[in-house]
């Protein structure tokens, strides 16, 4: 009996350290705003999750701000612009697009543009390499030519081909 | 000509590689803080130890000072309380803590154990004012010039090495 009374005294200070409170709104809007909004947001005590999945004492302080806000009726870029104003783009998990940025957003596109140019010149390269080959000289065609006219009878090649 | 086809993809692969050497040695956890150089956030709010009395950063214009989040929950903050001591002993600059989310009770007494080194602090019970300064866990630290513009966070504890190599020089460049 001991022990469960401090292990639940042990849980009741654990639960303190945070001390968050989190009180849905009544109004079902205010709470469907939210769960699509907090979905955008990254919750910085543990980074790979939205404020929506996370349970940490930040993360329901965030929710509740931004069910405060929507109560106000704000919008939602105001919500992720107080958000981007206090924590930086890191908090949105869609970065906007700015200087800093670009490179995230332009980089694939540029490289398969990139890599469509090289493959492409690569390709007219080879192709014209194909083409350049040298014109048999007049005695080659005669072999050629002989070859060819002797498909049926291999014995007519031989006595055909000059002696080299 | 030949030996282009072999160095470019070298050099590619070399340039990838610095890159990804340098985000080696990045801290994620470590969010660039999109207030340096802007002005510290207005507040008001009761003091910690005299709850009738407030205090808010316009009092501190004209004074470097440093904005320090604490918590008596906050573990690390308990590795960095000895250099915040250290430097109040050394006059080094005015520190007003931010006790955030905390019980009176429970700071007033941690203080008292691990001994005080703040000018005052503010009693930030529910976060709000944490938020408005994009504290994500304790401790963080503001360095803010005579102007109230904020120059500088520390993320996490500041070790000696962080006041030896950090702020003992933006102080001094701050002061001058």
């Amino acid at each position: 009996m001991k022990r469960l009374l401090g292990i639940l005294a042990l849980a009741a200070s654990l639960g303190a350290w945070g001390q968050s409170a989190e009180v849905a709104n009544p109004d079902p809007k205010v709470e469907g705003r939210l769960k699509a909004i907090a979905h955008e947001l990254r919750c910085l005590v543990c980074q790979n999750q939205t404020i929506a999945d996370s349970n940490a004492p930040l993360a329901i302080d965030l929710r509740q701000q931004a069910r405060a806000m929507i109560a106000e009726g704000r919008s939602d870029d105001e919500i992720r612009r107080y958000m981007v104003d206090r924590y930086g783009d890191f908090v949105l998990y869609k970065p906007p697009f700015n200087a800093t940025t670009a490179v995230l957003w332009v980089g694939p596109g540029l490289l398969i543009v990139v890599g469509f140019g090289v493959m492409f010149v690569m390709l007219r390269r080879r192709r014209a390499a194909g083409a350049a080959q040298p014109a048999p000289d007049a005695a080659r065609r005669r072999e050629i030519e002989a070859l060819l006219a002797s498909e049926d009878d291999p014995s007519a090649a031989r006595k055909a081909a000059p002696k080299t | 000509m030949k030996a282009l086809k072999y160095i470019v993809p070298l050099g590619i692969f070399a340039v990838l590689c610095v890159f990804l050497g340098i985000g080696l040695t990045k801290d994620p956890r470590e969010v660039p803080s999109p207030f340096i150089g802007k002005a510290a956030p207005a507040f008001t709010l009761a003091q910690l130890h005299e709850p009738q009395a407030t205090f808010s950063p316009e009092q501190m214009k004209g004074k470097v000072w440093l904005l320090n989040v604490w918590a008596s929950w906050c573990v690390s903050c308990r590795v960095e309380h000895p250099v915040l001591n250290d430097m109040t002993r050394r006059g080094i600059v005015p520190i007003v803590g931010l006790n955030y989310k905390d019980q009176r009770a429970d700071a007033s007494k941690w203080l008292q154990q691990h001994g005080n080194p703040y000018q005052l602090s503010v009693w930030d019970i529910d976060g709000k004012v944490g938020i408005d300064y994009g504290v994500y866990g304790a401790p963080e630290t503001f360095v803010i010039d005579k102007q109230g513009i904020i120059r500088y966070k520390q993320i996490g504890p500041i070790t000696p090495e962080v006041l030896e190599k950090k702020l003992l020089p933006l102080l001094a460049k701050l002061n001058a």
